[in-house]
């Protein structure tokens, strides 16, 4: 626990002082290693001793990102980090706690716990690297992947029906909802450094290229060439706008997202404003479900809303037992009920 | 005493006391009859009285199995005594049945000659074929052997309560009063500690509170009244030792056990749990501690419920987990992990009938082995083992106690027979007990996280929050002294070692395992777990008879204690009785090289003192010296 109160912004700390001696292994050119730049660039700014921050991980590529980070970390075992995220949380709320998770960990064996660590809004930050495959045991299909992809267990095709991570996290009540792109690093460290400092569950979805397995399996819309025409930056209160010159929006037809081009009588306040504080997630859950090539990918916060924590109304009961009772007498419980007395 | 007629009752009567040692007491009916309180209420009546007393319930999987089905029953049984006892009895003396199907249910286990007392109320003829009974056997002379008793407790309940206010079917609720007040006479109890707890469980309720208080008088003097029993009965006070007692269940014990761990090594208490019977009532308990600091956890699943427990331990707090058996499937993974990072992590396992959901309510020793080898790779844990109800407090406390001296995952491993099981409880002060040391590494300049303890060979525990100490841990082998990962073949080989070393060492840190009898002789039986009390009733017995049997009993099943060898090899022959096919035996004889007999037996009930009795004989009987 700190004992010393955490300065407010930068502390005098460098992105080096988050490198730990330990030989990075992801292939060469896998997305991975932008994420791990990203992240050790953004923990000097986040103001939190580096004492204070603990990165937790499950079993995948992805997972080894705690092996790299000069913090406390946990690598456990497959799906479990939330688990681990809680208890740690529920017993020190002066952490800092990231949980770093893929789609096969995060949405097929975790699933589980995913889902109610965001129900519970445990204020944990949790970023899922989607590249679509298992990448650790080399090459198939996750929940993820599109159907009928072919890989090494799906020679045929995988016959599965994909999940959506952002629709999973709305549904799951997450009160902090986000996605980015392993090789937009302007914008990644952007969005985890608004999901590092929301208070609560924060999730966000990162599109990571995994060149060995799935290569370019977000190209087609994430390639600098076309990503302003077939991607849409999320911003809050602003029209949803994009393309190179913000030409184009999206216009909301009843509970359908369409594309329109602005000018012939189409203005801007004809546009979907994004609202990421609306309560209802009714809107949240159609950005979710919003795909290239129907329409362009949204990129950024979809959702951030404010609830309490779990851990403080854990500790609220704590406080409130304490008030109402006293602090606990042991020996005054020993003989709760009937008891006697032999010479 | 005197009636309305004024005529006083000497005859056959009331005043007719008869002196017993010990009574037991099973009352049996429906599980909505209320027959688990009737029982508590009973025990807590005798224990305040000041009798030795011990229970034992049994009650059905399902929360309501069909009114008056077979499946339905559910029982209570109580021992009261005025000596020291160590099992709630093999067979009830007395039976009470509230239907027919209590009847068919529990008539078996009852000897003839016994006394049966029937609610009469309940055998109509639907009744009867759902009990499955061609005939009503309280017309026939089935039951001829028994002292039987009929008694209108339905309709003798209903007409005290007539004038209660209350409906029909909530004054039928209370007619286990009826039945509890006559078994109160009939043993010459007073009713106060029962018209008391009724003042408090019903205080926002007056209706209720004055109709049980009502029919449980009913019951008594009805009793006093009705010339139904020649004698009443008395069983004097047994001779505890001195101190303030309570009775209590081995779950609420286990609770109780951990919360002063917590207090004893002053950091709080974190209990991650997924409810499953019969540990539940470990989290029911641990959730009432609040004020005491304790934040309880009710998780998604087994594998979060355990995960959030690393965490908490993780974090430098005490982290427990609780569960069954299936439970504990679930959780190996995570327990290996536990192993694989040296954290002091406890898991609280109360073991059911298996394997599968197997017999949820029904009690069971066969997880033993899953618990000590139940995980991939050579993965050791501590366990513990409680042998009586009262012990789990003990034994709750010791499990923390290990894990934080050494480092390690512990298993507290009792049984469903010693968490809803009850007895009294010499009640200790907080100040009395032994605190326990805590140590957290904090100098950065000689930390690494997998140095060890020369003595214990223990790592440090360095926690998230101290400056200097980050460290990475996680599932991945290993490298000694540093804890990075490594692959190294003799690095492996080498951790693999530690770990082992590092548990078998606790055996420099617990007692050595004590006989009761002779140093040497013909029998050991060697026991562990809830078999205790029948196991030291048989051989008491055994040696009251001039056989050559001595007991010892382990509360340490890994490690062994250090002298384990040595016991055995002072006797010719060795007894296991275990509630599983031969776990421990396969363990001792494996270890030991010793020919190790088995009791074993697997119905989902505790041993009988005269099962192991019988063995005991059928081994060495032939040498009883005249």
């Amino acid at each position: 626990m700190t004992t010393e109160a955490a300065p407010e912004g930068p502390l005098a700390l460098q992105r080096k002082d988050f490198v730990t001696g330990q030989e990075v292994r992801w292939c060469p050119g896998c997305g991975d290693y932008s994420i791990l730049a990203q992240m050790q660039k953004l923990m000097p700014d986040l103001g939190v001793p580096r004492e204070d921050i603990v990165f937790i991980s499950g079993i995948g590529c992805s997972s080894r990102l705690p092996y790299y980070m000069n913090t406390y970390g946990f690598h456990s075992i497959h799906g479990r980090a939330p688990t681990i995220a809680t208890g740690l949380r529920v017993m020190n709320q002066d952490l800092k706690v990231l949980v770093v998770t893929g789609d096969g960990d995060g949405l097929s064996i975790g699933g589980n716990h995913l889902i109610h660590v965001m129900r519970r809004n445990v204020d944990i930050t949790i970023v899922l690297f989607n590249n679509r495959i298992y990448g650790l045991t080399k090459g198939q299909y996750s929940p993820t992947s599109e159907s009928g992809k072919r890989t090494k267990s799906s020679p045929m095709g995988a016959v599965d029906t994909p999940l959506h991570p952002l629709s999973v996290a709305i549904s799951a009540e997450a009160s902090f909802v986000a996605r980015s792109l392993d090789i937009d690093q302007k914008h990644l460290i952007g969005t985890i450094e608004r999901a590092a400092r929301h208070k609560g569950t924060s999730f966000i979805e990162v599109y990571q290229n995994c060149n060995v397995f799935n290569d370019g399996a977000f190209m087609e819309f994430a390639d600098k060439a076309v990503r302003s025409d077939r991607t849409v930056r999320l911003e809050h209160g602003r029209p949803m706008l994009f393309g190179k010159e913000l030409e184009k929006g999206i216009r909301l037809n009843g509970t359908t997202p369409e594309v329109v081009t602005l000018g012939n009588g189409v203005s801007e306040s004809d546009l979907w404003v994004h609202d990421e504080t609306r309560e209802d997630p009714v809107l949240s859950f159609i950005l979710s479900r919003m795909h290239w090539p129907d329409c362009p990918e949204p990129m950024g916060v979809i959702r951030a809303v404010e609830r309490p924590t779990y851990e403080a109304l854990v500790q609220q009961q704590v406080d409130e037992a304490i008030e109402r009772q006293g602090e606990g007498d042991l020996d005054a419980l020993f003989m709760e009920g009937d008891s006697w007395t032999v010479e | 005493m005197s009636t309305e007629d004024g005529r006083r009752r000497s005859n056959a009567g009331t005043d007719q006391i008869e002196e017993l040692d010990r009574v037991t007491i099973r009352f049996a009916g429906d599980s909505g009859d209320g027959m688990q309180l009737a029982g508590l209420q009973f025990t807590t009546t005798s224990a305040m009285f000041g009798n030795d007393v011990a229970t034992v319930p049994d009650f059905p999987a399902e929360i309501r199995a069909p009114a008056g089905s077979i499946p339905g029953v559910s029982s209570f049984q109580v021992s009261f005594s005025s000596h020291d006892i160590h099992t709630p009895g093999d067979q009830p003396d007395v039976l009470v049945v509230m239907n027919p199907a209590a009847l068919k249910a529990h008539l078996g286990d009852l000897p003839k000659g016994g006394l049966l007392i029937v609610n009469t109320d309940e055998f109509t003829e639907s009744n009867l074929r759902k009990a499955l009974y061609a005939e009503n056997p309280l017309d026939g002379d089935s039951l001829d052997g028994y002292r039987l008793v009929k008694v209108p407790v339905g309709s003798m309940n209903a007409r005290a309560l007539a004038d209660s206010g209350l409906n029909a079917k909530q004054i039928d609720r209370s007619k286990n009063s009826f039945a509890l007040g006559l078994m109160f006479w009939l043993y010459e109890r007073s009713l106060e500690t029962t018209i008391h707890w009724f003042e408090e469980k019903f205080a926002r309720n007056p209706e209720v509170r004055d109709a049980n208080i009502a029919t449980l008088k009913a019951g008594y003097n009805f009793g006093e009244t009705a010339e139904l029993f020649p004698v009443r009965y008395h069983v004097a006070k047994a001779d505890l030792a001195p101190g303030r007692y309570r009775n209590i269940t081995g779950n609420a014990a286990t609770a109780l056990g951990f919360l002063a761990a917590s207090k004893l090594a002053d950091r709080p208490l974190f209990y991650g749990s997924y409810p499953i019977t019969p540990a539940s009532d470990i989290l029911h308990e641990l959730s009432r501690f609040k004020n005491f600091g304790v934040k309880t956890f009710q998780a998604e699943d087994e594998i979060a419920a355990i995960g959030s427990a690393i965490g908490a331990s993780f974090g430098g707090f005490l982290g427990l987990t609780g569960t069954s058996g299936p439970g504990l499937a679930l959780k190996s993974e995570a327990l290996g992990l536990a192993v694989m990072v040296e954290l002091p992590l406890v898991v609280a396992m109360v073991q059911r009938s298996g394997p599968s959901t197997g017999m949820p309510t029904k009690t069971d020793q066969a997880d033993l082995l899953q618990v000590l080898f139940g995980r991939n790779g050579e993965s050791p844990v501590a366990v513990v083992a409680p042998a009586t109800p009262a012990e789990c407090f003990e034994y709750a406390i010791e499990a923390f106690r290990l894990a934080l001296t050494h480092m390690t995952p512990t298993v507290f491993l009792s049984d469903g027979y010693l968490g809803t099981g009850s007895e009294p409880w010499r009640v200790p002060r907080a100040d009395e007990l032994p605190r326990i040391e805590v140590k957290f590494a904090k100098d950065p300049d000689t930390f690494n996280p997998y140095d060890r303890d020369p003595e214990t060979l223990a790592r440090p525990w360095a926690t998230p929050g101290t400056p200097g100490l980050e460290h990475r841990l996680g599932g991945l082998e290993k490298a000694d002294i540093t804890g990075n990962v490594s692959y190294d073949g003799d690095n492996h080989e080498k951790m693999t070692r530690l770990r082992a070393e590092k548990v078998a060492r606790i055996a420099n840190d617990i007692p050595e395992l004590e006989v009761t009898g002779d140093e040497s002789g013909d029998l050991l039986v060697l026991g562990w777990g809830s078999t205790y009390g029948a196991n030291l009733s048989a051989v008491l017995r055994a040696r009251e008879q001039g056989l050559s049997v001595s007991f010892a009993h382990l509360r340490y099943l890994n490690p062994f204690p250090l002298n384990l060898g040595d016991v055995i090899a002072r006797f010719d022959q060795v007894l296991i009785p275990e509630l599983n096919l031969g776990q421990l035996a396969m363990l001792v004889r494996s270890r030991y090289l010793v020919d190790a007999a088995s009791l074993n037996k697997v119905t989902g009930r505790p041993f009988l003192i005269a099962e192991v009795e019988a063995k005991i004989h059928e081994l060495v009987g032939s040498k009883v010296k005249v």
